[in-house]
């Protein structure tokens, strides 16, 4: 039998019931990977025997009954979370040999709840690009169409996912990162409020925006995963200490009278047509549900480029001084003097995009310009995130595109970084708010999956993955699948 | 041309923690290279700062002894800048709100006047790791046990108009720092150093001359000679038609002089902004009620204490008061029941001498401060007089026992029987003719000489009072 199947839900039955053993999944896992990873590009690295040893360890629980729901089903992790003993590449040639010396919160947590990670995913170099073309291992094709991008910067992440290798992977949203790779590729892509999943054991870069969550293929799986992510770390002084709620228990709440916001500022001429129409039809979609639709506005919204443009550079520029080659990670041959060995370092081993935010980052913060931009930037992010605050005075939810077109071609934006930036148009406000976010699968446009993107209020994830559960009960979109992954159930 | 010298000082006080700022690693000095640094301080991949309460309450302590306004939201900033002994390219400090700010001190002057100096601000920061130079051919060692040691470095408002004064504020900080316990003040170990911002203006001119910076100075001493050598550098330099660079110069203590480091225009753009990774630090009322009341007594308070109390004498209360140590002893010895002002005197000489002749702090005198009240007690009860007292410290301090066994066994004890002494009296009487004449004479010097002999042929053990009491009752009859 394939064991590919639909979701977490039927795993953990399958697995319970013996119909499949922790090590048959993950096997099977392993097998396609190897069968189609060539073509796609989807990880950095892929660990069989550690993968397996856990699975048995997942199916000893297993029929112990000491299972829980994620016990023993395989995932992938965004190369660019610590895993202890394993090589963690952010996507670069400065941490191509770089071993972790210990475990994130994220990988810890998962990896307690029985999760069987088989390997590191690839993405653009240090998360910054939103195409995985930056990345230093190559870029990843989308499983939809391989001549095409499947977005970034958890592009290996999502491709992984949407062609079936494996069932679920983790991600990191700094400004789309997440939910733009899920709607390129046809998934669920979430991102919590910032402070919801520890930031420790991931490698930094723009520190406020940055935030760990998921890409599956289904709201309720994403209930799950979270749950075992979320939750306070005194290790990350930026962790929320806010209870976790059980996301799974309000999934089937009806959604009778909540209000859903919908910004007019997202339908402008950017919008690619056949986006812009299946999302006019999955708002309809809500309507059928009960959910009240209203217009709202976020005045500032063009700005969120810009402002992202210029405060996730300056973090950058700083959380990446670490790299100097001085204590792990590349360094050059070249024996020269100090600021030589920096020098050579930094520019054989980062690539051109990292460069270029690191030197605009550098520019932002100098003396004399820190007042006109960075300042300035944290003024306008104050205002965008106000906007913000003054829709969810009226409305539940904020609803709308997640891109503004679906996945394009590869090489298509990467010699125009403007271009590339304003894929972003709708994703970063959330990040600059710190509010949480979810891209489902609402349809298709020229062939290829259109993301959906529900933002909420401060630790409202339960609501957003409430909301996405009804409407994947009322539609099949999350379950349309890439002819490469051979038909999922 | 009359000049007048403007200074301000940055004094960097490692303070008293056990583990880092921002990490849990131990902040125990001495330790192997590369030892006591964690992840966190190694700057890894992915590991945050969590700030270390400890230090925040211990520079609120600070704040609150110099009348300090405290901060009660304060922002972490990052510093950056490249270097190997920096391990994340950039230094978690305080840039627009330190945690400390506008307050002042007393400072005493050589002409026993008093002068304010106000303090600009004090801020929190981590110190870098070490840079080793030597045992190394062609390359260069990092040691990053220190990198994350908290420091709280308290900046001077230019209000210091000599080297004099420069360090009578150093040893003030010093002093506090200690009392308050957030600072162990050793100058050796880098625990408590200084820069020094120096310049030089015509007498009466309101405008500030153009100031160096004086790097890392770490002993009074040297402060005080490299701010001289300063100040006579950019007065000579002026005088002969120079101007004053702006920049940053290194003290060598072997040569006695400074040397340009680097100039301002080569000075780092340290591009500072909010740590991202690190929250304000908020201080409620709460807070800073609970560190007032553990507030201990300050140096002014035991001095005034002292000189109420004990009757000493302002030059004697000064030294005791002004190291915390010092006075905690002293203290302890009067607690014992010796007399202050004997207790004053044995402190400040025998024991001092001692403690500087063999380089140790107090804290680890040889002899304790209830031994030193044992002995003190037999002065007072006249067991032994004031000249035996000082042999019998000595063995003390060479561990031959407490002040009665040392007594005991070298068999010091006074002779006060007044038979004894008037045996003694007699024969010296007797043997010396002459000089009985002499006194006979008019000649008053003379009992000097018969006191002497008599402790001579009681090896010191006679009481003096009484020697000299039947010296003159017998030569006057």
């Amino acid at each position: 039998m394939s064991t590919l199947l639909p979701d977490f839900a039927e795993m953990a039955r399958a697995l319970r019931a013996g119909k499949v053993s922790s090590r048959e999944l993950t096997g099977d896992c392993l097998a396609r990977i190897k069968r189609h990873d060539s073509s796609l590009n989807s990880f950095i690295s892929v660990y069989p025997e550690q993968a397996l040893a856990a699975a048995d360890a997942a199916d000893k629980a297993i029929a112990a009954g000491s299972a829980g729901p994620l016990t023993g089903i395989p995932m992938a992790h965004k190369d660019i979370f610590c895993a202890e003993g394993t090589r963690t590449t952010v996507g670069s040639k400065m941490l191509d040999n770089f071993v972790a010396p210990y475990d994130s919160r994220v990988v810890s947590g998962l990896a307690a709840a029985g999760m069987v990670s088989v390997g590191k995913t690839n993405m653009d170099e240090f998360a910054m690009g939103s195409s995985n073309e930056t990345s230093y291992f190559g870029p990843v094709k989308n499983p939809w169409d391989l001549q095409r991008s499947p977005g970034g910067s958890s592009g290996g992440s999502a491709a992984a996912v949407a062609a079936g290798l494996v069932p679920a992977a983790t991600g990191t949203d700094t400004g789309g990162s997440i939910r733009q790779p899920a709607a390129l590729t046809g998934l669920t892509g979430l991102k919590p409020t910032y402070g919801r999943v520890s930031r420790y054991g991931m490698v930094a870069f723009a520190s406020s925006l940055d935030q760990a969550g998921t890409l599956t293929r289904s709201a309720s799986d994403a209930a799950l995963m979270l749950g075992a992510m979320a939750g306070f770390d005194d290790r990350d002084s930026t962790c929320a200490n806010v209870p976790v709620p059980d996301y799974s228990a309000t999934l089937n709440d009806s959604l009778q009278g909540k209000t859903i916001g919908v910004p007019k500022e997202f339908f402008d001429d950017g919008l690619e047509a056949g986006c812009a129409q299946a999302v006019q039809d999955s708002i309809k979609e809500y309507q059928k549900l009960g959910a009240v639709i209203k217009e709202v506005s976020l005045p500032n919204l063009a700005m969120s480029v810009p402002v992202y443009y210029i405060v996730a550079p300056a973090e950058c520029s700083s959380n990446l001084s670490r790299f100097d080659g001085v204590r792990f990670g590349y360094r050059t041959e070249s024996t020269g003097d100090l600021a030589d060995m920096y020098t050579r370092t930094r520019s054989e081993a980062f690539g051109v995009e990292v460069k270029r935010r690191i030197m605009t980052g550098a520019y932002v913060l100098s003396a004399g310009y820190y007042d006109a931009y960075y300042l300035q930037a944290q003024k306008v992010r104050q205002l965008i995130s106000d906007d913000l605050s003054r829709c969810f005075a009226e409305v539940d939810v904020i609803m709308g595109p997640t891109t503004p077109t679906p996945a394009f071609k590869l090489g298509e934006k990467m010699n125009d970084p403007v271009q590339m930036y304003l894929n972003d148009i709708y994703t970063i406000a959330a990040n600059l708010a710190g509010l949480p976010a979810i891209s489902i699968p609402c349809g298709f446009s020229q062939n290829l999956p259109v993301g959906l993107q529900l933002i909420g209020t401060q630790f409202a994830e339960g609501l957003l993955l409430n909301c996405a559960h009804q409407y994947q009960q009322a539609t099949d979109w999350h379950l349309r699948t890439p002819s490469i992954s051979g038909g999922v159930a | 041309m009359s000049w007048e010298v403007v200074i301000g000082l940055e004094v960097h006080a490692q303070l008293a923690t056990k583990s880092k700022i921002f990490s849990g690693a131990s902040t125990a000095f001495g330790a192997q290279p590369n030892t006591q640094a964690c992840l966190v301080d190694l700057g890894y991949p992915g590991v945050l700062p969590v700030l270390n309460e400890q230090a925040v309450a211990m520079a609120v302590k600070f704040g609150l002894a110099v009348g300090a306004e405290i901060t009660r939201r304060s922002v972490f900033a990052r510093k950056n800048y490249f270097y190997p002994d920096l391990p994340k390219g950039y230094q978690i400090s305080q840039f627009e709100l330190p945690i400390v700010g506008k307050g002042q001190l007393t400072i005493k002057l050589e002409d026993d006047t008093e002068k304010v100096v106000g303090i600009t601000r004090a801020h929190l920061e981590e110190d870098a790791g070490k840079s080793l130079h030597e045992n190394f051919s062609d390359r260069t060692g990092i040691d990053l046990n220190r990198a994350g040691t908290p420091l709280l470095e308290i900046v001077s408002e230019p209000d210091m108009r000599s080297a004099t004064e420069a360090v009578a504020y150093m040893r003030k900080i010093h002093q506090i720092v200690r009392y308050l316990g957030v600072c162990d003040g050793n100058m050796q170990e880098g625990s408590f150093r200084c820069d020094a911002n120096v310049s030089v203006r015509p007498m009466g001119q309101e405008e500030l001359g153009t100031r160096t910076e004086l790097k890392n100075i770490n002993s009074f001493r040297f402060v005080e000679r490299a701010i001289n050598f300063e100040i006579q550098r950019q007065i000579d330099l002026i005088e002969d038609g120079g101007t004053v660079t702006q920049e940053t110069r290194l003290y060598d203590p072997d040569k006695d002089e400074t040397r340009s480091m680097r100039s301002k225009e080569e000075a780092n753009d340290y591009r500072y902004f909010p740590d991202p990774d690190l929250l304000p630090v908020v201080i409620d009322d709460d807070f800073i009620a609970a560190i007032k009341a553990e507030l201990p007594e300050l140096p002014e308070a035991r001095a005034t204490r002292f000189a109420e109390s004990f009757g000493l004498k302002s030059a004697q209360i000064e030294t005791l008061v002004g190291d915390v140590d010092t006075a905690a002893y002293f203290e302890q010895v009067v607690g014992e029941g010796a007399d202050p002002r004997l207790a004053a005197n044995y402190v400040l000489g025998d024991l001092t001498g001692a403690l500087n002749k063999d380089s140790l702090e107090i804290a680890v005198s040889k002899v304790s401060a209830v031994d030193m009240a044992g002995l003190i007690k037999r002065v007072m009860d006249n067991t032994i007089s004031g000249k035996i007292a000082k042999e019998v410290f000595e063995a003390m301090w060479n561990g031959e026992g407490g002040a009665d066994a040392v007594i005991e066994s070298k068999g010091l004890k006074q002779i006060t029987d007044i038979g004894a002494i008037e045996v003694a009296v007699d024969q010296v009487i007797a043997d010396n003719p002459q000089q009985v004449a002499e006194f006979k004479g008019g000649k008053e010097k003379v009992l000097g000489f018969f006191v002497g002999k008599v402790m001579q042929l009681t090896q010191g053990k006679a009481n003096p009072g009484q020697v000299n009491k039947l010296l003159r009752d017998k030569l006057s009859s």
